[in-house]
């Protein structure tokens, strides 16, 4: 998961005065970023808490806040960018997978099919992708500063032992009860025959992405799991005094 | 996939060094009852720990010094059968890159007493097996859609064939293409390494498996469409086709060629008398050019967007290979001819 690094510094001793000045300006871009990103996702926090306590429903919740969620979880694909070239040390896959499956369930799911847009389990995924990625990118963001406050650690590496599988909950629910919909109105669909011998079912590429949960939530999960044993590990070991 | 995949996946072989060295050492060995006697140090011991628990896992001495890794995997196998030879690395250094078979013990930079690190491959399975299963897997799953077995389109069209005679064209293609491939893993390739793990079978069937049942279910459909500009289009495609399997297969002959039988030697390939060998000029990897051109033939012909999808999947994949292979061959010969490109004439 962590980029090889041992093997370019050797040659890079030499440009070091570039390497600085290029670390600099990369961590400048980081930290804007993750700065805009924890105010974004505290915006819709914000809003959706708002709407609730004023209109006391969570009907209509959704369409408030679909332009700001769009954008900023849209924006989020940056990230993938960061890993690819190597700013940020996560593996590609694992953050593109994330941000590919938030991405679906935004643009695909809960976008175009306007009928489960009230549904609970959207509210309930939604709550939880904000509590994450507002610990997420606040852990990131004092990181990157040097400061950072070990409530925020705290809640990072465990809010999402609850947060991953209530999410999950809430999008497999709503892509449930987004089916019977798709396969009335036939979208984003394809029947033969037609000139380029292809057909595409979206009914059942929702169930397929359905399925998909089954393999990739437990790694997801496990490699949670894992970097909070590593991460939180050394205060745990502190405490037990073995 | 392809012979020459492996070699660029492979670690870098410096093949001429193993060869030399049996000489002077048996010599040295020979001299050595008469005048060494002195120097007590004849044989070697080794040592080999887990590479990553750093257990001893095996002692052994008394090993001649020009005995090579291959045969010290031997031995080790003798105390560790669950681990045969060809799931053995060796290596110098537990984080560092396997010894080769070839490899000669007293060249090694080691002392009398060598500490070698053993980390386990996995289950192996020979490439000949892989290739095998994987090229079979689409040549009957095509036909099975072709003859429209039942289950598969609607129980009225079980076992009808297609009205459009470029369906029976792409079949009589597709199958082809496989036939010559099993037939050249089993005639043709000179594998330079033996296995790969167990888990690539799976992998590997799945991605050629999948795709041939998901081109064949749309190409033998009863609704079908052919090519827009018909018989134009196909007779094209089918020209490209041809060529471009000609081309491929003659890549394989020249390689195979370079290379004598049971070695694993490694030269730059070189234009021959054949001309479909004259792109050698301009690419490192012809095979796989003649590849791609293939598949683009039988998308022209069928006009099918699964088809599309294939070709493109295998396009990266297979440069992916070739600029591995491009790079190996630019690091190991100097003199390599600079104008070629890895798959694409000035292009990639």
């Amino acid at each position: 998961m962590a980029s090889s690094e041992e093997d370019g510094t050797v040659e890079e001793k030499e440009n070091n005065n570039k390497k600085r000045t290029k670390s600099a300006l990369v961590t400048a871009w980081l930290t804007f970023y993750n700065i805009a990103m924890t105010a974004g996702w505290l915006v819709l926090a914000i809003t959706m808490m708002r709407f609730y306590i004023q209109r006391g429903t969570h009907k209509g919740l959704y369409r408030s806040i679909a332009r700001t969620l769009k954008f900023f979880q849209t924006f989020a694909l940056v990230e993938v960018g960061h890993c690819a070239i190597g700013i940020v040390k996560t593996s590609v896959i694992v953050n593109g997978v994330q941000v590919c499956s938030r991405i679906f369930m935004v643009w695909f799911v809960t976008n175009s099919i306007r009928q489960i847009q009230n549904e609970e389990s959207v509210i309930l995924f939604l709550v939880v992708w904000t509590v994450m990625e507002i610990s997420r990118y606040s852990y990131y963001t004092f990181s990157l500063l040097h400061h950072l406050p070990y409530f925020i650690k705290w809640a990072r590496y465990n809010f999402f032992i609850v947060l991953y599988p209530l999410g999950v909950a809430g999008e497999l629910l709503t892509i449930y009860a987004a089916l019977p919909f798709v396969r009335r109105s036939g979208m984003y669909s394809m029947r033969l025959p037609n000139k380029y011998n292809v057909s595409f079912d979206y009914y059942y590429c929702l169930i397929i992405v359905m399925l998909s949960y089954i393999p990739l939530f437990p790694q997801l999960y496990l490699h949670m799991l894992r970097q909070r044993r590593r991460v939180l590990h050394g205060e745990v070991i502190v405490e037990k005094d073995e | 996939m392809d012979a020459l995949a492996l070699e660029a996946t492979g670690s870098k072989r410096a093949s001429t060094a193993g060869l030399t060295a049996p000489l002077p050492s048996q010599a040295s060995t020979k001299r050595k009852p008469a005048k060494k006697a002195k120097k007590a140090v004849v044989f070697f011991e080794v040592e080999i720990l887990d590479a990553k628990t750093k257990d001893k896992l095996c002692f052994l001495d008394k090993v001649e010094p020009n005995a090579t890794i291959g045969e010290i995997k031997s031995m080790f196998h003798k105390s560790h059968p669950q681990w045969y030879p060809a799931r053995q690395s060796i290596r110098l250094d537990p984080k560092g890159k396997s010894l080769k078979d070839e490899d000669v013990l007293q060249h090694l930079p080691v002392g009398t007493t060598a500490t070698f690190y053993f980390r386990d491959l996995g289950a192996q399975i020979s490439w000949v097996t892989v290739f095998l299963t994987e090229y079979t897997g689409p040549l009957v799953i095509y036909l099975m859609f072709y003859f429209r077995v039942p289950f598969i389109y609607a129980s009225k069209y079980d076992f009808t064939t297609s009205k459009h005679w470029v369906v029976h064209l792409a079949c009589m293609c597709h199958s082809f293409h496989y036939v010559k491939r099993l037939l050249e893993t089993l005639f043709v390739h000179r594998f330079s390494h033996g296995t790969m793990p167990l888990r690539n079978i799976f992998k590997n069937c799945t991605y050629y498996w999948g795709f041939a049942a998901w081109m064949a279910y749309y190409i033998n459909h009863p609704l079908y469409t052919p090519p827009i500009y018909g018989e134009q289009q196909i007779r094209l495609a089918l020209i490209i086709f041809l060529f471009c399997q000609i081309g491929n297969f003659s890549i394989h002959i020249a390689l195979r060629n370079l290379r004598p039988p049971g070695s694993k030697t490694r030269k730059i390939p070189y234009p021959t008398k054949n001309p479909f060998t004259w792109i050698f000029l301009l690419v490192s990897c012809p095979n796989y050019t003649y590849e791609l051109g293939s598949w683009l033939g039988f998308t022209l012909m069928t006009q099918c967007l699964p088809v599309a999808f294939f070709t493109l999947v295998g396009f990266v994949q297979m440069t992916v290979w070739a600029k591995g292979k491009h790079r190996s061959y630019l690091k190991e010969f100097r003199d390599y001819p600079p104008l070629r490109s890895p798959i694409l004439p000035f292009i990639l």
